[in-house]
Parts: C-alpha cells; sequence; structure tokens
C-alpha cells in the first residue's frame, strides 16, 4: 500500500471525507505539471525550479500519507540536479512511479 | 466555531496545500483568501484589509523571505501578524523567518489543532496591539501617535520653532455654578468639537485639555509651513464657531460663552515627557510661557485673540492687529508687546 493510511484517514477527520476527494482530484491535476517542471528544470540545469518542484511533491505526498513519494522527492529536493544525467533520468522514472501508484491508490481510497 | 472571524490570507504557491490550509481555516471559523505566489500576496494585502497572513516561503518570483521583508519596510503592514508554514528543512530557514519578523512557524503537512493555537495566539496578539493602538489614538492625535510609531515614543525632546495657544471659556467657573454637571459635560463637549475641528482644520494639534482649557500646537509634532498664520486663522474661526454655537444655545434659551484664545511663537523644545508608564506630548519654552502668561491680560484688554510681538511681527501687515503696548508679565524678565485681532471680547453673560 502506497499510501499510510492513519494519515490519510487523519486528514479525512480534519478535513472531510468529500473535501479529501476534491482536494486528490487536484492534486492529480497538478502533479503532472510539477513532475513537467522537474524535467524541464533538468533540462535547462536550472536548479532552484528542481528543488522547488521537488519540495512541492514531497509536501503533497506528505499530506496525503504518500510516503515512498515523499521521500524520493526528499532527496531530489536535498540534492538537487546531479553531474549525472542519467541518474537523474532514472531517479524522475522512479519517481514518476511513485507518483501513480500514490494516485491510484489515492482514487481507490477516495471512492472507497 | 466561529468565536473570531478573522480574515486571514493564505499565499502557498501549491494549489493542493493552499486548498488546505484555506479549508482548515474555514472550519475553524475563520474568512480565507488564497494567493499563488508572493507577489500576488502583497497586492492583496495592500488593497484590503486581513487578519494574519500564512505564508508559504518557497514559492517562485517573490518568495517567504521577500515578503518578509517587503511587509517589513512597509509603514501599514510592519504589524500584520505572519505564521510562516513550509515543508523547508533545517533550522536555519525558521531562524531567518523568525528574524524577519514573522510570528510563528508551523511545519508542513500542517497539523489542524496545532495550527489552531497558533492562529488563536497570533490574532489574540494582534486585537491587544490593535486596541493599544485605538486608545492612543484616542488620547493622543494622530499626528502624536505617527509620531509615537516613529520614534519608538522615546521620551526627551527637540528644539524647534512652533506657535502655541491657549483657549479657555471665559467666566466658566460662574457658568458651571448655574447650570447641572450634566449640561456642562454636554457643553464642553461641543465646545471641545468645535475646537479641534478648527485647530486640526488648520493643521494644530490640540494635546492638553483641562477643563474648559486647551493646549494647541502648530509647527510640531509635525512641520507646518506658516504656523503662525494657520494659528491665527484657526482662532478665527474657533470664535466664528462659536458665535454660531451662541446662536443655537439662545434659541435653546440657554446663556451663549465667550472664549478667550491666546498665541505666541517662538523656540520651545517639543517631546514627551514622563515616564514610560504615563506620558504626553507636549512643548516648554518662552512662547509656551508668554501664550500662557498673555490670559492673566484678556481681561485687561477685553479682546477675544491676543498675541505677542513676534508672532504679529512674522505675519506681516495683512492682518488687521490693533497694538496694545508693551506688557509686564510676572515671571518674564522684559515686557512684551501685545497685539489683539477681531472683534472685542463679548460678555459672558448674555
Amino acid at each position: 500500500m502506497p499510501i499510510d493510511l492513519d494519515t490519510f484517514r487523519d486528514l479525512e477527520a480534519a478535513a472531510g471525507s468529500e473535501f479529501v476527494a476534491e482536494l486528490v482530484d487536484t492534486f492529480a491535476e497538478e502533479a503532472p505539471g510539477l513532475m513537467a517542471e522537474l524535467a524541464t528544470a533538468l533540462a535547462a540545469g536550472d536548479a532552484a525550479s528542481f528543488r522547488r518542484a521537488a519540495h512541492s511533491l514531497k509536501s503533497n505526498g506528505l499530506t496525503f500519507g504518500a510516503l515512498a513519494l515523499a521521500g524520493q522527492a526528499r532527496t531530489l529536493e536535498l540534492a538537487g540536479p546531479q553531474a549525472d544525467r542519467a541518474q537523474d533520468a532514472a531517479a524522475l522514472d522512479a519517481l514518476a512511479t511513485a507518483l501513480a501508484e500514490a494516485l491510484a491508490a489515492l482514487q481507490g481510497l477516495r471512492h472507497g | 466555531m466561529a468565536e473570531t472571524g478573522a480574515r486571514l490570507l493564505v499565499a502557498d504557491d501549491n494549489k493542493v496545500n493552499r486548498l488546505l490550509l484555506a479549508r482548515s481555516l474555514e472550519l475553524q471559523g475563520h474568512r480565507a483568501a488564497m494567493a499563488e505566489n508572493g507577489s500576488v500576496a502583497l497586492e492583496m494585502l495592500r488593497r484590503e484589509a486581513f487578519d494574519l497572513l500564512l505564508l508559504d516561503i518557497n514559492m517562485p518570483g517573490l518568495d517567504g523571505f521577500q515578503v518578509l521583508e517587503q511587509l517589513k519596510a512597509d509603514r501599514a503592514l510592519r504589524d500584520l501578524p505572519v505564521i510562516v508554514t513550509s515543508a523547508v528543512e533545517g533550522l536555519d530557514s525558521v531562524v531567518r523567518c523568525i528574524e524577519l519578523g514573522a510570528e510563528d512557524y508551523l511545519p508542513k503537512p500542517v497539523n489542524p489543532v496545532l495550527l489552531r493555537a497558533r492562529i488563536g495566539a497570533s490574532l489574540e496578539k494582534k486585537r491587544l496591539r490593535d486596541q493599544q493602538a485605538a486608545l492612543v489614538r484616542r488620547f493622543a492625535t494622530p499626528e502624536v501617535a505617527q509620531d509615537m510609531a516613529m520614534s519608538g515614543f522615546a521620551l526627551g525632546g527637540r528644539r524647534l520653532h512652533c506657535t502655541v495657544m491657549f483657549s479657555d471659556i471665559r467666566g466658566f467657573t460662574a457658568l458651571v455654578a448655574s447650570q447641572t454637571p450634566e449640561q456642562t459635560i454636554e457643553l464642553l463637549n461641543a465646545y471641545y468639537a468645535l475646537m479641534f475641528e478648527a485647530i486640526s482644520g488648520h493643521g494644530g494639534v490640540v494635546n492638553q485639555m483641562v477643563g474648559d482649557g486647551l493646549m494647541a500646537i502648530f509647527g510640531a509634532p509635525l512641520p507646518l509651513g506658516g504656523h503662525g498664520a494657520c494659528a491665527v486663522r484657526a482662532a478665527l474661526e474657533m470664535c466664528e464657531l462659536v458665535a454660531l454655537f451662541n446662536a443655537d444655545r439662545r434659541s435653546a434659551g440657554q446663556p451663549g460663552i465667550a472664549i478667550g484664545i491666546r498665541i505666541a511663537s517662538g523656540d520651545v523644545v517639543a517631546g514627551y515627557t514622563g515616564t514610560q508608564q504615563r506620558a504626553t506630548y507636549t512643548c516648554i519654552g518662552d512662547a509656551v510661557n508668554l501664550a500662557a502668561r498673555l490670559e492673566a491680560h484678556t481681561k485687561v484688554a477685553a479682546r477675544q485673540i491676543l498675541v505677542d510681538g513676534a508672532l504679529c511681527a512674522s505675519l506681516g501687515a495683512q492682518w488687521p492687529f490693533e497694538g496694545l503696548g508693551a506688557v509686564e508679565f510676572k515671571g518674564l524678565a522684559r515686557a512684551v508687546e501685545v497685539f489683539a485681532l477681531g472683534a472685542g471680547l463679548p460678555s459672558a453673560a448674555a
């Protein structure tokens, strides 16, 4: 399970499950843009934008209890772009996978 | 739950964070507006009134640090409480925010219980500050309140050239004896409202009210060009307003009042005197003594407005001053030329 259920249920209890369902949709809409920002910043060598996009994904991951996603995003935020392009590309691929898994799980939870 | 109903602004570039924070605030009974970056937040803060700002650090364009810097430099906004919310790691950022004037720091994801407590504390502090500011405005003039805010309320004075005015109701003691205390209070309130209007309308600042007497300063704490002429114009308007006021009173079967105004110009030391707990803005100097002493001559001269020679000389010939000659005053080394302006002093008893 890519989502920490305690965190997710706490969020629902605090903000209301209907609101959280909408918030999951918002995250699903916004996340691809953040992934694209990461890729663009990497290509342009823009470390500040790279860290900011990673930071944003980490923050959202923590909010929903998507701990694997948040952990990977945090690593990218703290390390910034690396000299090794292949390594960065692999890290972004892994992050995209973690994001897809988190979103799928969140969609399941919001209907459940 | 809506015990305060405060209006808050959430500044965060991340939409999920923005919506979630706004939702938490609304559930706590507040109204929340949202800004997607630092520039938009500043624009909104300058356009509308907010009680508190929830500020993210990591934003494109203006980041949270820069927003804090701009708020600090903005006189109208520097007292706005700011709570920084961020998932930025490391103590450095937190310390920097606090140094830049943020009131508190909440790590993201924001815990709603902590959020409620921090916002409650910040709003309470703001409420007390606002209350204090309102008190200062009531007991000090807006000019003095502004000067206090800028100077940090330092006791002590500075030298400047200004014009000092004293005014009182002639025969006030007899008037008080002839009516009920309630009537006297009502009379004083109406009288002060009129005098304040005339004085502040000409750039003067009323800094003392004692019974029926008041002291006003023209040219301090803020500089005022032509402060002597402003004071004389204010005095003429005060007399006109009293005449209208008397017409009203007489038509209601009440006696009219007569006022005496004394004005002098000169160098004074102006500033706050008192203690840290209680102080007043005042002026000290020959001009003040002289204006106060002219009081003694009001009865003798039976004129509404008396001014000293220095002020008369500085105003030139366009005013119809009437020289009353040199007068010796107790406590003053030299005799002073006294001039009168306007109508004679009407008898207080109508």
